[in-house]
């Protein structure tokens, strides 16, 4: 019986073994329906499609749902299969749920059907589905019900769930060691980290990230919970409010600066720029850890952001540190949003418009030898630090081919010179390894273990 | 304090007797469905928006669903029981899959059937009637004989609980603290070890067991946790004494209640489950012992009576569900492993002296036990 009067489902006079969906098909129900539909299109198109065409397919997929109402496609469902790992190009989606793992078992079977059962559980939960089928009631009275039902009756609302291998996930102890891409490594110590070792590391990660919090934290903790004797949770993080668009289609959000943030991001529109900074190539791994080419690698930080602080910094400090104007966005000197940053241009006062030091000419690929990477981080607030200041900043998640030449530099050139770190402090630090996606009938860690 | 499980649950006989054969169901019988004798394939045809099965009578017994996927969507195929209750599924048939489902269904009644096209909703239900006569289900003599292990275990452990009580009742009114205090922690234990059954007794439980802060209004705060706060913070009061005998008295009465309880295979389940929420709500905090700190000995007895009511049951569990009766085992065994690396000798340490990795570990390993006995309740009731 479900507790939802607009859901159809419930019995009626019916005329013959055929029966029909029922008329006054709710909104939920409709957006399921289109919602899977993308998922059969892709499990059937989706093990020759290669890289490039899959970022249209992720932009379009909403939109095709429902042309004329853009708010319809919140709430769809994004395809699980597919050449990439769905919640990486998929349109950044406004909430996160993000949870570093460390596997408590040592035994390699079981971290394997662990992958497989949450394989099955994410495929149904990104469709809109209960973790387990009638995982709400269908147990009876006397069972612990399979899923844990918060999110019964919510729409799929974009939810994607990623997972990815930590550096200690290779170790030895499950006998991965020669699987290790030779990519995946510790980052370096940076000038001025102040990084809480409950807050970093993870032999594995979960992303979850959806347009309602509530499906993103129904995904993780039905997972964390088929989870428990094989895996335990290290550490997580809850973000309200993206920071980046990865797509054309999506406007650019603001961070807790206030400032718009990912104006320049890699965008799922560009493929080759895709191909050449955020997926790992066939070339790039060989032998054991080919198993990684069309994988991606994440780099995950906890900036704390001292923002009473940088509430109280003048607007024209504030867009100098940043290297924007914090109206429009566009770079000093331009006049909009996406005007191409000129690092020659003088201010009046004969000066470069965009400082020195500024944040986005650190950060740029001009300054970096051409690296990208692909932003997808997100706003948090995880309450207040006991003396009065909100414990707020960005969980800052980047996409990106090979850490090593593409975060680490960028990072060394913000550490050593951005005025910016006056106002923030990472706090926590992970790297893991996102595997390719999946074909239909293949599951996580099956590649891994092969 | 704990959930008081045996109060709220279902009666044995009705538990194992029912099964499947629910009569009630509010769904109309279809008045066309053509009817199967019991055994002959049923064929299912699924598509995006319909839901058609080639009979939806059968006889009592095995039947058998042949589920084709005609759609372009990926379906799921459910029996259910009234309320929604599943009696077999099969999912994830991908479009131009077929899949075979067999079910045995023991006694007639009303059920219905679900195609899911996309695995979301209530899915496009139909009614499936079956008829016949119950096929006779062989009396459970496991489960008879689990009963009357429990309750010779319960016995036991109430002896002890009340031998133990005495000993220590005595120290404190013969004002020895330190005889007291090696006497309490140890005196305590079985009765950890059979919370769930002790404390389907009214007052009784929060009289004997009651935390000062969890107290109801009106009541005096009693029992073990005011003596141990007397030996560990305040010292032997005027009253203490009192307090003692009131305790073993209320010990004594618990002990005749318990020996007359009449567990059922699914109570004996559900209380091996609510003695490791104990763990975990109470004795893994450290909430239990504030002033002793004895939690581990707690968590030991917790951890005993689970083991022990899944003992009884494990010539059911084993028939039934092999696999869980293999993860129980190997749960037990890393908690109870863990567990006593917190030994010297043979005391428990002090939960202040655990580290937080220390917390953190037992607390994972008591998570993934739990997760396997929450599922032991669905063993045992299913036919």
């Amino acid at each position: 019986m479900s507790p939802f009067p607009s859901d159809p489902g419930v019995p009626e006079p019916l005329n013959g073994p055929v029966h029909e969906t029922p008329d006054g098909v709710s909104r939920r129900r409709l957006l399921g329906v289109s919602g899977s539909a993308a998922v059969a299109g892709l499990v059937a198109g989706g093990v020759g499609t290669y890289a490039v065409t899959r970022g249209g397919e992720d932009a379009s997929s909403g939109a095709a749902a429902a042309p004329a109402a853009p708010a319809l496609a919140l709430d769809a469902a994004i395809p699980f299969r597919g050449v990439h790992q769905a919640g990486i190009v998929t349109p950044a989606q406004d909430r996160l749920h993000f949870v570093a793992l460390d596997v408590v078992t040592k035994d390699a079977a079981q971290l394997r059907e662990l992958l497989k059962a949450w394989t099955r559980a994410a495929e149904r939960m990104t469709a809109g589905a209960e973790a387990a089928p009638g995982g709400l009631v269908g147990g009876g009275p006397n069972r612990a019900p399979e899923d844990t039902g918060e999110a019964y009756g919510l729409p799929a609302s974009g939810l994607t769930i990623t997972i990815g291998y930590g550096p200690s996930l290779f170790d030895g102890r499950f006998g991965l060691a020669s699987k290790k891409p030779d990519a995946l490594r510790e980052l370096p110590a940076f000038f001025g980290d102040q990084l809480d070792p409950k807050r970093s590391g993870g032999d594995l990660c979960i992303q979850a990230c959806a347009n309602d919090p509530q499906v993103a934290v129904h995904a993780v903790r039905n997972l964390v919970r088929l989870g428990f004797g094989v895996v335990a949770v290290r550490w997580s993080q809850l973000g309200f409010g993206r920071t980046s668009s990865t797509s054309t289609a999506q406007a650019t959000p603001r961070n807790m600066f206030g400032f718009k943030d990912g104006t320049n991001n890699l965008k799922a529109e560009e493929p080759e720029g895709l191909a050449q900074h955020v997926w790992v190539a066939p070339d790039d791994e060989k032998g054991d850890s080919a198993w990684m080419a069309g994988g991606s690698y994440l780099v995950a930080r906890r900036i704390r952001m001292h923002i009473e602080v940088w509430d109280r910094t003048p607007l024209q400090e504030q867009e100098d540190i940043i290297g924007r104007d914090k109206k429009e966005g566009a770079p000093l000197g331009g006049a909009k949003e996406f005007d191409p940053l000129d690092f020659t241009k003088k201010g009046p006062d004969g000066e470069p418009a965009i400082p020195v030091n500024a944040h986005v000419k650190l950060a740029h690929e001009s300054q970096l030898g051409g690296v990208r990477i692909l932003r997808r981080g997100y706003n948090f607030t995880d309450g207040s630090d006991g003396v009065g200041h909100l414990d707020a900043g960005l969980f800052f998640l980047a996409y990106m081919r090979d850490p090593e030449k593409q975060f680490v530099p960028m990072q060394r050139a913000l550490a050593k010179a951005d005025v910016l770190n006056e106002y923030i402090e990472h706090n926590g630090s992970a790297v893991f390894a996102c595997p390719p996606g999946l074909a239909d009938g293949e599951h996580w860690g099956q590649a891994l273990f092969a | 304090m704990s959930r008081p499980v045996l109060r709220v649950a279902t009666p044995l006989a009705l538990t194992l007797v029912a099964g499947l054969g629910l009569a009630a169901c509010t769904d109309k019988a279809d008045p066309t469905g053509s009817s199967t004798a019991a055994g002959g394939p049923i064929t299912v045809t699924a598509t995006d928006t319909t839901c058609q099965l080639s009979a939806t009578t059968a006889k009592a017994g095995t039947v058998t669903f042949q589920v084709t996927n005609a759609g372009s969507k990926v379906n799921e195929f459910y029996l259910y029981a009234e309320g929604d209750r599943i009696v077999s599924e099969v999912e994830n048939i991908t479009p131009g899959l077929k899949r075979e489902l067999k079910v045995e269904i023991t006694e007639p009644g009303t059920f219905s059937t679900a195609c899911k096209p996309g695995m979301v909703g209530d899915g496009i239900r139909g009614t499936f009637t079956v008829t016949g006569t119950a096929v006779a289900g062989s009396a459970d003599q496991k489960v008879a004989k689990a009963i009357a292990d429990y309750k010779a275990f319960v016995a036991s452990e109430t002896d002890e609980l009340v031998e133990g009580t005495e000993a220590f009742v005595a120290a404190v009114k013969a004002g020895d603290v330190a005889k007291a205090k090696s006497l309490y922690a140890q005196a305590r234990h079985p009765w950890e070890a059979i919370e769930p059954v002790a404390e389907s007794f009214g007052d009784l439980d929060p009289r004997i067991d009651g935390r000062e802060d969890v107290v109801e209004e009106g009541m005096k705060f009693t029992g073990y946790h005011r003596l141990e706060k007397d030996l560990w913070v305040t010292g032997l009061k005027k009253d203490s004494n009192a307090i003692a005998d009131q305790l073993l008295a209320d010990v004594k009465e618990i002990a005749a209640k318990s020996k007359t309880v009449e567990p059922t295979a699914l109570t004996i389940a559900n209380g091996a489950k609510a003695l490791l929420d104990e763990v975990a709500t109470g004795k893994i905090t450290g909430e239990e012992e504030r002033y002793s700190h004895t939690d581990l000995w707690d968590f030991d007895g917790n951890l005993e009576g689970s083991r022990q009511a899944l003992a009884v049951l494990r010539p059911v569990i084993s028939a039934k569900a092999p696999e869980l009766q293999k993860a129980l085992d190997a749960r037990f065994k890393e908690l109870s492993g863990l567990l006593g690396s917190h030994k010297t000798g043979a005391d428990y340490k002090s939960y202040t002296a655990l580290s937080d990795a220390d917390i953190k570990a037992l607390t994972v390993a008591l998570d993934a036990l739990s997760e396997q006995v929450s599922k032991v309740p669905g063993v045992v009731e299913a036919k």
